[in-house]
């Protein structure tokens, strides 16, 4: 029987062997539609001048990096992104693994536990578009939070949170860091439930004190999770459009640009759509370079 | 003993208050949201600030429900968040299964690029997207955002749908093919039937990212008859900037799908959420 079939295996092997393609073929093609020819375009249009708006746009070499990276407004937005980016995601650490900590606390039932974990999570459910509504009308300078915060006497006039210059970054992150902490908060107290209850036991027997279970269990065995976090979290930071968008459009004066305002405007405001793929690829280089770091954390766990 | 006892009401108190006052930050601003859509336009920024007015009622979710731009607008979102749903599932389950029941040449190759997709900025395929939906004749159409909005859900999708398959025993196809069948009817008779609690929570999951999706909506699409709720929620802010009740009960009706597909499976969907944030 195995002499007879073998002529046939390699026919029937190769035909075989192109089975896995055929269900794969409609994800291959929406990837290539989708993320390689985009890439390609955006690569392309970067080397080129006045794309899109005219017919034949001709090569201009490195001539619109020269002109994104010279510019002091794309400065600015580096310098935002920068702080907007590791601000939020440092807040988003600490509280985010406070509220894990306190919902996995042994002193509550769990029925109390589930309801407080609803009402943590609920600032995650609302699209940007909605909390970005919600803050202005709450920051707004006869809002109520001006409102409290003059009631305590702490400010005499109602402040403008995203219309003074020099607060209205720090607005827009706060708003970032009420709306994004509680999917760490989820992957942290999925860790904390992860680690062995024993490793706390044998803790406790040598009369160790809260703080130093904290530093010398808890912490070493979220380390994994909060490391791949902080990564993922960098990464969909520099992404966030809508808030800014939304709440102050980048001003003002620039305080608040973003490097995906930035190029937004660039592309749909000024229709520089040659300079705007010019900034689009230095934010993808960049974006690549903390998914390096991802990625290497994820091979050493 | 007593101190013990002491020590443990004390902690007790102190989680509590913990408790209560990071309750009182996540829930406060959705408070005032649900307040403010339930008072009159005048009574929004009335000093001092009260929960309930005199003039409670849901006259806000009346005028937007009676508009026909704003109707359009959560039509329009159904539209597009139910096609990328059901196509990403079918293009998902697909890939899945090869993935999941093949080894062939490049798998590793592939699945790092489909890995690799979900890092790449939005802002940089906006441009290019906007050439080739204007080059394709599919500016300021449902198809142009649906086609779009599957870059961000079919990766998730994938992966998720490829750790499924992998947990049921590769038995269960075979079983079929010793009845004559063969892998694609062992996908569809067998695997996509006991995999629908997984596929609820990729579908679930797939949904609110179109329904929330900003961007694209923004940049692809001009009209108002084509415009998504997220981007009307902007443009309610734009018409009538002082209508604060109306927004805000547009905001609310605009959350309630998310919200209620959410509570219905929250526990799977927060498995597979961390599931997916911890081991992708």
């Amino acid at each position: 029987m195995t002499t007879k079939a073998a002529p046939a295996v390699p026919r029937s092997g190769r035909l075989r062997s192109l089975i896995p393609f055929g269900y794969l073929s409609p994800t291959l093609l929406l990837i290539f539609v989708l993320m390689v020819i985009p890439i390609v375009m955006v690569i392309s249009y970067s080397l080129r001048d006045n794309v899109i708006v005219t017919a034949n746009p001709v090569f201009a070499g490195f001539a619109n990096y020269t002109k994104v990276l010279t510019d002091p407004d794309f400065i600015a937005a580096l310098k935002n992104t920068a702080i907007f980016i590791s601000v939020s995601t440092v807040a988003h650490l600490v509280l985010g693994l406070t509220f894990a900590m306190m919902l996995n606390t042994k002193l509550l039932s769990g029925v109390t536990k589930a309801i407080f974990r609803i009402v943590y999570i609920l600032p995650w459910l609302f699209t940007i578009a909605v909390i970005a509504v919600i803050w202005r009308l709450l920051l707004d300078p006869a809002g109520v939070v001006n409102y409290i915060l003059q009631t305590l006497g702490v400010v005499q006039e109602g402040i403008g949170w995203f219309s003074d210059p020099d607060i209205a970054l720090w607005a827009v992150t706060f708003v970032n860091v009420w709306s994004g902490y509680p999917f760490f908060m989820i992957s942290l107290l999925a860790g904390l439930q992860g680690i062995p209850a024993d490793l706390y036991e044998a803790a406790s027997v040598d009369g160790t004190t809260w703080w130093q279970r904290f530093r010398h269990v808890t912490l070493p065995q979220l380390k994994p999770v909060i490391i791949s976090m902080a990564v993922l979290d960098l990464i969909w930071t520099s992404q966030q459009f809508a808030l800014i968008w939304m709440t102050t459009g980048g001003g003002p004066l620039n305080t608040t640009e973003m490097l995906s305002t930035y190029v937004y405007k660039q592309a749909f405001s000024e229709y520089e759509f040659a300079t705007a793929s010019a900034a689009a690829v230095i934010v993808l280089l960049l974006t690549m370079i903390l998914a390096f770091f991802y990625v290497r954390s994820q091979r050493e766990r | 003993m007593a101190s013990v006892q002491t020590r443990r009401t004390l902690a007790k108190a102190g989680v509590i208050t913990g408790l209560v006052l990071g309750g009182l930050f996540a829930a406060l601003p959705v408070l005032w949201m649900l307040s403010t859509s339930l008072k009159s336009n005048g009574e929004v920024f009335q000093n001092p600030p009260q929960l309930i007015t005199d003039s409670f009622s849901f006259d806000a979710y009346t005028a937007i429900l009676t508009d026909p731009a704003q109707l359009q607008f959560f039509l329009n979102s159904y539209i597009v968040a139910g096609s990328v749903t059901v196509l990403t599932l079918l293009v998902a389950i697909l890939a899945g299964y090869a993935f999941s029941r093949f080894t062939f040449p490049g798998s590793r190759t592939i699945n790092a690029v489909i890995v690799s997709v979900q890092a790449v900025p939005p802002i940089t395929l906006v441009i290019p997207y906007f050439g080739l939906v204007v080059a394709l004749g599919l500016y300021d159409t449902y198809p142009g955002l649906i086609l779009t909005h599957m870059v961000f859900t079919l990766p998730y999708a994938i992966i998720m749908i490829t750790a499924y398959l992998n947990t049921l025993p590769k038995e269960l196809d075979e079983s079929v093919k010793v009845d004559g069948g063969n892998g694609w009817t062992a996908l569809w008779r067998i695997l996509v039937p006991i995999s629908v609690p997984g596929l609820i929570a990729v579908g679930v999951y797939t949904f609110m990212i179109s329904w929330n999706e900003y961007l694209f909506a923004l940049a692809l699409t001009r009209t108002d008859e084509m415009r998504t709720v997220p981007i009307g929620i902007q443009l309610l802010m734009g018409q009538h900037s002082y209508e604060w009740n109306q927004m805000m009960a547009m905001s609310i009706l605009g959350s309630i799908p998310v919200l209620v597909l959410f509570l219905i499976f929250q526990r799977r969907f927060i498995g597979g959420l961390t599931a997916g944030a911890v081991k992708a």
